[in-house]
């Protein structure tokens, strides 16, 4: 097979894939699951379920009518205790169904469908979102909206994302050697969807394994518009846009999406839970998540039910060490936490946790930048960290943006390699929201301007016809 | 909830950082100077020891004391002042008086970069700006050379061991011809072996092309300095030289060119950033050097050329490298 990648720029940390050869394994149900209400990117749900009921697992707990959305699910049957905010894992506080779980798993009625060809592509596109599927990767973008581009763009590739850049992390790699039809199927789905002529798998090649079992049943499949790749095992690999660039040699514009060049990019995961949807009519009420890091007793890959505690894994996989970070996601781009009381949800790829050794790999003290272009040599979208990083420490919005900043994808790449171990991709990220943020008050302003020239005319109008008048 | 220890910590992501730092990085190019050092001691004799000592720790002396001026938090840990003090005394005569060598390496290091804001502030070559003080204020000192103690390429003859004036390659070739210079070595190859083993006349450190290129290397594969400075540094000056009618074997071996180009062109602090920028930079210093050795008063080039490039350092990073997914406007209209 073919080797590709992406240039420039680019990092290789030690893998850390501890947890590769550990076959997924249910894990327990938790008494009580905590489901936020909003679980992906987009517009926010309401709850369909008052305190007091009774819900089945797969039933549907909040939608909303927004088109940039994805329903949630109950993921135990059981009574709702309370609906109320509750820590998130992104740090903030929002909206979650608290289901006490009766441990009876009653399911809501699932019909069940030995195809999908003959569907229609709105009633795929329906069920995916009724599903509440959104990208499994981490960014939990509504998977629904993302198959449904514009009516002038074609989509003519589909990309499945099996690249698992990111250290410690394997549950792409388990779904991967555990569901390759589901996944294979999934592409298929998105191909029928979208009009894609072509499919293409791309795994890492520190994953061989599950490329070569993916190669193999794609041919056992009789499938000639699949093909599976291997890509360099180089982060961030399996960011959409260097996926895309290593891959098809193409290049998203600047502020443009996948599809401006014809792509769709998804997650394996995803595409598991898109077959899932359906042809088993089963919401995401679960995900496969790796369990990581020298603190934890029993690490693994296991599927969770949507809503259980972390302090409920901690409880059940046991502390080694004292805990002294907890991430919900990889360790390059991942969430260290402030409490173990926050659910996993449907962006969750693995919880890592640490012990004392979490400090000295990422030692916080800053020296000063020596200028030595690591940073500029490895930014895989080919930015200047460097110089945007000192834009954005004396608040020069102009220049930061000038400089591009808007197009970081927030990586981590330059914090890693800095020697000096500056904090690059947290300032950049800071100077994003603040040029976002600016332009959003400037377009306010101009709006008002606007309305306000609008007025002043009228009632000159208003005053020149009542002087003709008078 | 069970009973764990816990007690976490909250910071932004990556939650990873490469093991590289400033001091290993600093370590990595004292380890590289090491060959040409204890070359230069057996080519030039145990009193090139007392200069690098000097060198040294006057340079940490200066950073204590540029520390203490400036108010700064102590910045002797990342070991750039060694750096710095290896450096500036490999760009010396060999019999460079003690308090010259304290002289130079205090008006480097403060004058060069701790009034600049120290590490990664400063706009010029500190090892440099204390040679460039040095030339202008004992310019007698600054071009006495001695004699190599022995020439490989007279078949390992050892000469006397008393210190003896010579000219350096590229003073002979200023004052009197090439012709004449590879007379005085018998023939071309010996000269040419001479330059590569360093056994020619010349600043402490400077001679052995084989010796700074083992370090350079080290250099290139533990990816401490980009290959694209000296490459193209090195490349602009033999093209150059074959066009001057000079033989550009000769040019690019004799003398600082490799400690200039290696070592000194590649400081993190005084060169640009942008990878365009370092190949605009590297052919920049080596027209210069070219110039110099051609046409003006000094038989080298090295030190102004790369002395004037880091004052052009800004320029240079105006060359930004292409940001994924933005196109040439013409592509665009297209």
């Amino acid at each position: 097979m073919k080797v590709f990648t992406y240039s420039p720029g680019g990092v290789h940390p030690d893998e850390s894939k501890i947890t590769k050869d550990f076959p997924f394994e249910v894990f327990k149900s938790p008494p009580v699951v905590v489901i936020p209400l909003q679980q992906h990117t987009g517009a926010p749900n309401n709850p369909l379920v008052s305190v007091g009921d009774y819900v089945k697992v797969g039933q549907k707990i909040g939608d909303t009518n927004q088109f940039v959305a994805a329903p949630v699910h109950a993921s135990v049957s059981g009574k709702v205790l309370a609906i109320e905010d509750r820590l998130l894992p992104n740090g903030t506080k929002g909206k979650c169904v608290v289901i006490e779980n009766d441990y009876k798993d009653e399911w809501v009625e699932l019909s069940k469908r030995d195809s999908f060809n003959d569907l229609p592509k709105e009633e795929i596109l329906k069920i995916i979102r009724d599903k509440g599927i959104v990208g499994l990767g981490g960014a939990a973008f509504p998977t629904a909206v993302k198959l449904s581009p514009p009516p002038n763009k074609v989509i003519d590739t589909i990309i499945g994302n099996g690249a698992e850049c990111e250290p410690y992390l394997t549950v792409d790699n388990r779904v991967m050697l555990e569901y390759p039809e589901k996944i294979i199927k999934g592409i298929l789905i998105e191909m029928q969807i979208t009009g894609a002529k072509r499919g293409i798998i791309a795994v890492e090649e520190n994953k061989e394994g599950a490329a070569l079992l993916l190669h193999k049943k794609v041919q056992e499949m009789g499938l000639s518009n699949i093909e599976v790749v291997l890509v360099k095992t180089k982060y961030p690999q399996g960011g959409e846009k260097q996926l895309i660039k290593a891959v098809l040699n193409r290049e998203v514009p600047s502020g443009g999406l996948p599809l401006n060049v014809g792509v769709v990019v998804q997650n394996v995961q995803t595409l598991k839970a898109i077959t899932e949807a359906i042809l088993e009519d089963k919401p995401v009420i679960g995900r496969g998540i790796t369990v990581s890091g020298d603190a934890v007793e029993k690490k693994g890959n296991f599927i969770v039910r949507i809503g259980t505690p972390a302090s409920f894994i901690i409880d059940t996989l046991g502390l080694n060490r004292k805990l002294r970070k907890l991430i919900f996601g990889g360790p390059m781009t991942g969430i260290a936490q402030a409490s173990v009381d926050v659910p996993v949800i449907k962006g969750t790829s693995g919880i890592l946790m640490f012990g004392e050794k979490a400090l000295e790999m990422a030692p916080q003290e800053e020296l000063s930048c020596i200028r030595c272009a690591s940073c500029v040599d490895s930014c895989p979208m080919g930015l200047m960290p460097v110089l945007i990083d000192h834009a954005s420490r004396r608040k020069d919005l102009q220049e930061a943006e000038r400089l591009r900043a808007l197009d970081c994808i927030e990586c981590g790449v330059c914090s890693y390699v800095c020697p000096s171990k500056r904090h690059l991709t947290e300032n950049i990220k800071s100077v994003k929201q603040a040029i976002i943020k600016q332009k959003k008050i400037e377009a306010a302003k101009q709006a008002a301007f606007e309305k306000l020239k609008q007025q002043r005319q009228k009632e000159k109008e208003m005053s020149q016809k009542e002087e003709k008048n008078g | 909830m069970a009973n764990y220890d816990i007690d976490l910590v909250v910071n932004a992501a990556p939650h990873i950082r490469d093991k590289v730092n400033t001091s290993s990085i600093m370590r990595d190019v004292v380890l590289a100077l090491i060959p040409a050092v204890v070359g230069s001691v057996f080519i030039f004799g145990g009193k090139v020891i007392v200069v690098y000592l000097v060198s040294i720790v006057s340079s940490i002396l200066a950073e204590y004391v540029g520390n203490l001026l400036f108010h700064k938090k102590s910045s002797l840990k990342d070991f750039s002042a060694v750096v710095t003090g290896v450096l500036f005394a490999m760009t010396l005569p060999p019999s460079s008086p003690w308090w010259m060598v304290v002289v130079g390496a205090f008006s480097g290091i403060l004058l060069g970069k701790m009034i600049f804001g120290g590490i990664g502030s400063n706009p010029f070559n500190p090892a440099l700006v204390g040679r460039a003080v040095l030339m202008v204020s004992w310019p007698t000192y600054m071009t006495t050379w001695d004699k190599p103690r022995f020439f490989i390429g007279f078949p390992f003859r050892i000469l006397n061991l008393d210190t003896v004036t010579s000219a350096t390659p590229l003073n002979v070739v200023q004052l009197q011809s090439y012709s004449q210079l590879i007379s005085e070595f018998g023939s071309k190859l010996n000269l040419y072996t001479s330059l590569f083993f360093g056994t020619v006349g010349g600043s402490i450190g400077e001679t052995s092309a084989l010796l700074l290129l083992i370090g350079a290397i080290y250099l290139f594969i533990r990816k401490v300095i980009d290959w694209k400075i000296p490459t193209f540094y090195i490349t602009t000056v033999f093209v150059l030289s074959f066009i001057f009618g000079r033989d550009p074997v000769f040019s690019i071996f004799a003398g600082g060119l490799f400690l200039g180009a290696f070592f000194m062109a590649t400081d993190y602090s005084s060169s640009p950033i942008t990878p365009l920028g370092k190949v605009y930079y590297g052919i920049f210093l080596g027209i210069l050097t070219v110039i110099i050795r051609q046409f003006a008063a000094y038989p080298e080039g090295v030190m102004f050329s790369i002395l004037l490039g880091n004052a052009l350092v800004p320029y240079f990073d105006k060359v930004m490298p292409r940001v994924y997914g933005v196109f040439p406007k013409k592509e665009v209209s297209k």
